[in-house]
């Protein structure tokens, strides 16, 4: 599928990083430590998917023809996926997930609550319901980082592993292209290098809290923007895209 | 500001206002009067229209048209509650009906009513309230949460300390 059309293009990059978190989210069904947690975690996903739609039945509109939001989540090679690599890491255990989900949700806040001043009006409208789960899922992130790092001696070693080992791919979420440049002049995008003392002020205030130690930068991995991926997204995208591409334009 | 302390009047938000007037001022009376059955599935003591749900109605010749807004971004029930807004107007002689999704203004609990909370609370979901949560089978204030998401997108899991019941509270949004 090509697109042309900026604001296409920018939409779809939202609805490709809230699918990718969603659909790594949902791979913890039936799996988490506890039914409390179980359920939490697919609520969780169940918003991200959610929020996915929106993004993605904006972009169908946007296109027009016969395109639809499921042409964008089943219908698409890897490469066309615009989402930060953050996202589509494999679920690794519980306080891998639980980081990542910390280290997006403190960006996920103050992004959709500036998505809220976008000129476009329905970006700002998907916006508006976004910020009020966003502050859920940060709450209760933040919690878990709490409990984890502050807890064991085990679980405060696993969550440190896995900030380090996420660090990396943090770089990415402040990265703005030209594309995002021309949309943020229009009023359209948000500038998310602006957002990034904001992140960095609530991810040291919290892993303080925690006793764990913010990572040292060691480098930047990107390319989610360009479809440069690494190869976990090809695995995640043959069990999401299965039945669709197996059985074209299946409905159940 | 909060609009929905206990201790004071309350308020309409002008969004809800907005909506009521829509239903007082329309030419389709009958039909909001027809949907008021519609229940939520989740709650099925209260209507789509005292949820919130409902926003508007509007007739285009034989054509019914909806405006629906969901609560939850990831609801699955608002899928649901299309269809049974759709067989009820199907039942009620209406046969074309069109369903506009519609973000804003973004769905609140602030617009739920006494009238609608005090429904939820006999049926075990307790609903918001800035002064606490109080548990629905006993009336303790004396209440701890157990897990901020629960049974369903828009409900957290409570827990009694006087009467230990687990109970159902709908997240403030
Ligand atoms: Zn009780």
């Amino acid at each position: 599928m090509k697109l042309d059309d900026p604001l296409t293009r920018y939409v779809v990059r939202l609805g490709d990083d809230a699918l990718i978190m969603g659909h790594r989210l949902s791979e913890w069904m039936s799996r988490a430590p506890f039914l409390e947690e179980d359920i939490a975690l697919s609520n969780v996903a169940l918003d991200f998917v959610g929020r996915a739609r929106l993004f993605y039945q904006y972009a169908a509109e946007l296109m027009g023809g016969e395109v639809t939001e499921d042409s964008f989540a089943y219908q698409r090679d890897v490469r066309d996926f615009t989402n930060l690599l953050l996202c589509e890491l494999p679920r690794g255990d519980f306080a891998f997930t639980l980081c990542r989900q910390f280290l997006y949700d403190a960006f996920s806040l103050p992004f959709t609550q500036a998505l809220c001043q976008s000129a476009d009006p329905q970006l700002a409208a998907i916006a508006a319901k976004a910020e009020k789960e966003s502050q859920y899922h940060l709450r209760r992130s933040r919690d878990w980082m709490l409990r984890l790092g502050d807890g064991t001696a085990e679980s405060h070693e696993r969550c440190q592993n896995a900030l380090e080992q996420l660090w990396i791919y943090t770089d990415e979420i402040f990265e703005c292209d030209e594309l995002v440049d021309d949309l943020v002049a229009a009023g359209v995008a948000v500038d998310t290098r602006s957002l990034r003392s904001v992140w960095l002020e609530t991810v040291t205030e919290t892993l303080h809290a925690a006793t764990l130690v913010v990572p040292e930068a060691q480098g930047a991995v990107t390319g989610g923007r360009d479809g440069i991926h690494t190869d976990d997204l090809g695995f995640l995208l043959a069990e999401m895209q299965f039945m669709q591409r197996a059985y074209p334009g299946l409905k159940w | 500001m909060n609009r929905a302390k206990a201790d004071c009047i309350p308020l309409l938000p002008v969004e809800e206002l907005a909506r009521r007037r829509r239903r007082h001022e329309s030419s389709v009376g009958d039909i909001w009067t027809l949907l008021d059955d519609v229940m939520d599935p989740e709650i099925p003591v209260i209507s789509l229209y005292e949820l919130g749900v409902l926003q508007d109605i509007s007739r285009d010749g034989d054509t019914v048209k909806l405006v629906l807004t969901p609560t939850y971004i990831g609801c699955p029930a608002l899928g649901i509650m299309e269809e049974d807004a759709r067989a009820a107007l199907t039942a009620g002689g209406y046969a074309q009906v069109t369903v506009e999704t519609r973000l804003a203004p973004a769905w609140t609990t602030a617009w739920l009513t006494p009238e609608a909370r005090r429904k939820m609370a006999e049926y075990g979901v307790a609903s918001p309230e800035a002064g606490g949560t109080t548990c629905p089978q006993c009336g303790s204030a004396n209440t701890e949460v157990i897990s901020e998401f629960g049974s369903t997108a828009c409900k957290s899991l409570f827990r009694c300390v006087a009467c230990y019941e687990p109970f159902d509270v709908f997240k403030a949004l």
